[in-house]
């Protein structure tokens, strides 16, 4: 079975990969980690083959057309960057979501990519997959880069108890936050997950003052789903944080996922008038992307 | 046919620009002004290039008025005096350029125009100098028709350097192009974002390093043309160019190329340099009897010739038998540091020259990165920039260009093409741009992908003037023909686009 990796005692994390500018990832321009593995599964998650690691199947390795995958002694799949053209056959055709992409990197490896960037960026932002899987990884990470005068912003799901985290929310400037569904039963089905833990961190990153901010994807066609979800953000942030309302996209999304979620993008319109009931409900700061 | 009457029939030029065509080919009549046998091979096989610069100078290629000067005494052959108010000082700025020479016949510094106005826009009303500053705007763009028409503002912010940022937006005009002079204490971080934006939505204005110019010039340093460094109440003799990668033809290493082929080019360069020098400054009419001369707007031992080099990507590449571009200069350690090694030696030899006149610079020419001319299609890249097409990731490009604009005094620069996302998020941008400035970055320009108004090599045009021209219409902007060219031959307006899901490739 594929799993969603366990933190190495090497002190590596899986890295996906690291944009080194990016300007939506958080505010200005950042360095943005991207570590493998997920706990969630989300209908609409754009890049499936963050989610789960890869289990070494050996699918993928014979259709790379530039010969940049193979296996080592051990059996292991491992991925030559220098070779890749970057084509996406082997994620495409991962049946476990999962991508032979990754590089286990130590915090000193990571940290040299960010010194790097530091003059030009105002801070970093690690993402994923679920980057809290790999807390301890980046509180390391965030202590030195809090030393080169930059912020670290944390996106995530919210499957981790930031609660039982002080260490790594006392670097971090906040979190960005996904809250994807309200209900538990919509929630079971959109994410693979109840979500309490979800809401759990909503109320206490807001107490705190660690929230960044929230995202909700608005579905077409969902009118309760989506309504009950910007509801209750609206009324548990107030005007404590910004409130994005993300439009839905279909671009990679996964075929299974298409069929229930449609082809379709939500438009802005309808993505709008759940903007506006966000500030209704005195969510100030909502907007759309 | 004749090469007179191809002029006079071509359906495409303007009467101005007939005119002006028409007086190239008349200076090119006089053969009198000669170099030696070695410099015409040179040229011939293309190593070297006078710009079409003509043969017979009979004035300094970049003129850089002291606007200053102008306001504080105006000007008695034109009949000017000192402004008094805003309407009277745009008047006389619009009067004045019309008699500012300059390789194109166009004046290629405008003034630090919110230095200049300032005083007179802060007496009136906002929305009444926004007004003239409008019309004025209007004037410089269809009288001063051509794209190297230069202004510049900052480092401060300024009420006037708000409205000209504004009327930029509002108007989307190619002329005149704009430069914010920035230096990270004097200006705010709210009017540099503003200038951001601006630029995002119209290709300018571009950012300058004013420490680094004021560094080697002082602090009365223009930004004329492309992103010309020069001394107000000065300017810039000459223009030529080594094309490097032609340089580099004959030679057997990088080794013979550095100790043989280089030297003597540059050599070759400096010959000609030096005999138009002379023969504008002892020949020509222009420091004798010109106004601007006469009545100290500029001083002839504020000029300095300019060393032009482009070409230095596929120079390198070809000297390390690179082909394929995307492994050569600029991506791989090897060719950067051996441009880094060219780089070096020109600028020694170029310093150790003793020039005539420059007296100013203590006799020295000072070396400029030549942004390129339509006709170098894509054997000589601009400059030392990274070729068109294979760039690396911006943080890449940047540092590669670090590394090359301190050889620069008289001007270099790159452009970054953004997506559009990014019109969401300037602030996405300042950091970049200050970051690189403080790491030795001359100077930076930007553009959105999908705008009209683009940034060419490092002029401006109008991609719906191109197409004009395509029409065979006529475009009234003189530069538009060149930024068709670049566009074909050399694929520039095809750069990199900065897009929100970049990956290093790790
Ligand atoms: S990436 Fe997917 S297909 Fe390739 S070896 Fe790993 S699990 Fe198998
Ligand atoms: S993306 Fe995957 S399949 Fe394509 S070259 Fe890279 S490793 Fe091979």
């Amino acid at each position: 079975m594929p799993s969603t990796g366990a933190y190495s005692i090497m002190k590596k994390a899986p890295v996906n990969k690291i944009i080194q500018f990016s300007n939506v990832d958080g505010p200005g321009n950042r360095t943005a980690i991207f570590f493998q593995g997920c706990p969630f599964n989300c209908m609409f998650c754009h890049n499936p083959e963050t989610i789960h690691m890869c289990s070494s199947c050996g699918l993928c390795v014979s259709k790379c057309p530039a010969g940049a995958l193979a296996f080592d002694e051990g059996g292991k799949v491992v991925w030559d960057s220098g070779k890749c053209v970057q084509c996406d056959t082997c994620i495409k055709l991962c049946p476990h979501d999962a991508s032979p992409r990754v590089t286990w990197m130590s915090v000193e490896e990571v940290l040299q990519q960010i010194r790097r960037c530091a003059p030009y960026i105002d801070g970093i932002t690690c993402s994923g997959g679920e980057c809290t899987l790999r807390s301890e990884f980046m509180t390391e990470l965030f202590r030195e880069v809090v030393r080169l005068g930059k912020t670290c912003l944390i996106d995530s799901n919210g499957s981790y108890d930031f609660e039982k985290d002080p260490a790594l929310l006392e670097f971090s400037q906040g979190v960005m936050l996904d809250v994807k569904a309200a209900e538990r039963s919509w929630s079971e089905k959109l994410i693979s997950d109840p979500g309490d833990m979800v809401l759990k961190n909503l109320d206490y990153l807001k107490n705190i003052g660690k929230l960044y901010e929230v995202r909700t994807v608005i579905l077409p066609g969902r009118d309760t789903e989506n309504e009950n979800t910007v509801r209750y953000v609206a009324e548990h942030i107030g005007d404590a944080c910004f409130y994005k309302i993300i439009r839905y996209r279909p671009f990679g999304v996964r075929e299974r996922f298409l069929k229930i979620l449609g082809e379709e993008e939500t438009d802005e319109a309808y993505a709008g008038r759940y903007a506006s009931l966000a500030r209704e409900l005195g969510a100030s700061k909502a907007y759309v992307v | 046919m004749s090469d007179a009457l191809n002029i006079i029939q071509d359906p495409t030029l303007t009467y101005k620009q007939e005119l002006l065509a028409l007086a190239r080919l008349g200076e090119s009549t006089d053969d009198s002004l000669r170099y030696s046998d070695e410099y015409y091979e040179a040229k011939r096989k293309g190593a070297l290039c006078d710009l079409n610069e003509g043969v017979m100078p009979y004035r300094p290629r970049y003129i850089c008025p002291d606007y200053e000067l102008l306001f504080k005494k105006g000007c008695e052959f034109l009949q000017l005096d000192p402004p008094k108010d805003l309407l009277e000082a745009v008047n006389v700025l619009e009067i004045f350029y019309c008699h500012v020479p300059s390789i194109t016949s166009f004046p290629v510094y405008l003034g630090d125009l919110d230095k200049l106005l300032e005083p007179f826009v802060i007496k009136e009303d906002r929305a009444y100098a926004k007004k003239v500053l409008g019309l004025f705007l209007r004037n410089i763009d269809r009288v001063q028709t051509d794209s190297f028409v230069h202004a510049d503002i900052g480092p401060e912010d300024s009420v006037t350097g708000r409205i000209l940022l504004e009327l930029t937006e509002e108007m989307q005009l190619a002329v005149p192009n704009l430069t914010l002079r920035y230096d990270p204490e004097r200006t705010s971080d709210d009017f540099a974002l503003a200038c951001v934006k601006c630029m995002l939505k119209t290709a300018k204005p571009s950012f300058a390093n004013h420490r680094m110019f004021v560094s080697e010039w002082g602090e009365k340093y223009a930004i004329a043309s492309c992103y010309n460094g020069l001394s107000i109440g000065g300017g810039g003799f000459t223009l030529p160019r080594l094309r490097l990668y032609e340089c580099a033809l004959d030679a057997k290493s990088p080794d013979d190329f550095i100790e043989r082929e280089l030297p003597r080019h540059i050599d070759l360069q400096l010959e000609y340099m030096d005999k138009r020098v002379k023969f504008i400054v002892e020949q020509s009419s222009f420091f004798k009897t010109n106004f601007l001369v006469t009545e100290g707007f500029v001083k002839q031992e504020n000029f300095t010739g300019m060393f032009g080099v482009v070409g230095l990507a596929e120079c390198c590449n070809y000297l390390l038998g690179i082909e394929d571009k995307k492994k050569g200069f600029g991506m791989n350690r090897e060719a950067t540091e051996l441009g880094i090694r060219i780089m070096k030696e020109i600028d020694r030899r170029v310093s150790e020259h003793e020039a005539p006149y420059c007296d100013a610079y203590g006799h020295r020419y000072r070396l400029h990165a030549q942004v390129g001319i339509d006709s170098d299609g894509m054997d000589d890249s601009p400059g030392t920039r990274i070729p068109i097409g294979v760039e690396p990731t911006m943080l890449e490009q940047l540092e590669v260009n670090e590394k090359f604009h301190p050889f620069f005094p008289t001007g270099t620069g790159d452009i970054f093409k953004f997506e559009e996302t990014y019109i969401k998020t300037p602030e996405a941008i300042l950091p970049i741009i200050k970051g690189s400035l403080a790491n030795g970055l001359r100077y930076f320009s930007g553009y959105l992908e999908n705008n009209d108004v683009v940034r060419v090599t490092g002029y401006l045009v109008k991609k719906s003037e191109i197409e004009k021209l395509r029409a065979k219409k006529q475009s009234l902007n003189n530069v538009t023909v060149f930024g068709m060219g670049a566009q074909d031959g050399g694929h520039a307006l095809d750069r990199r686009v900065q897009h929100h899901e970049e990956s290093s490739g790790k």
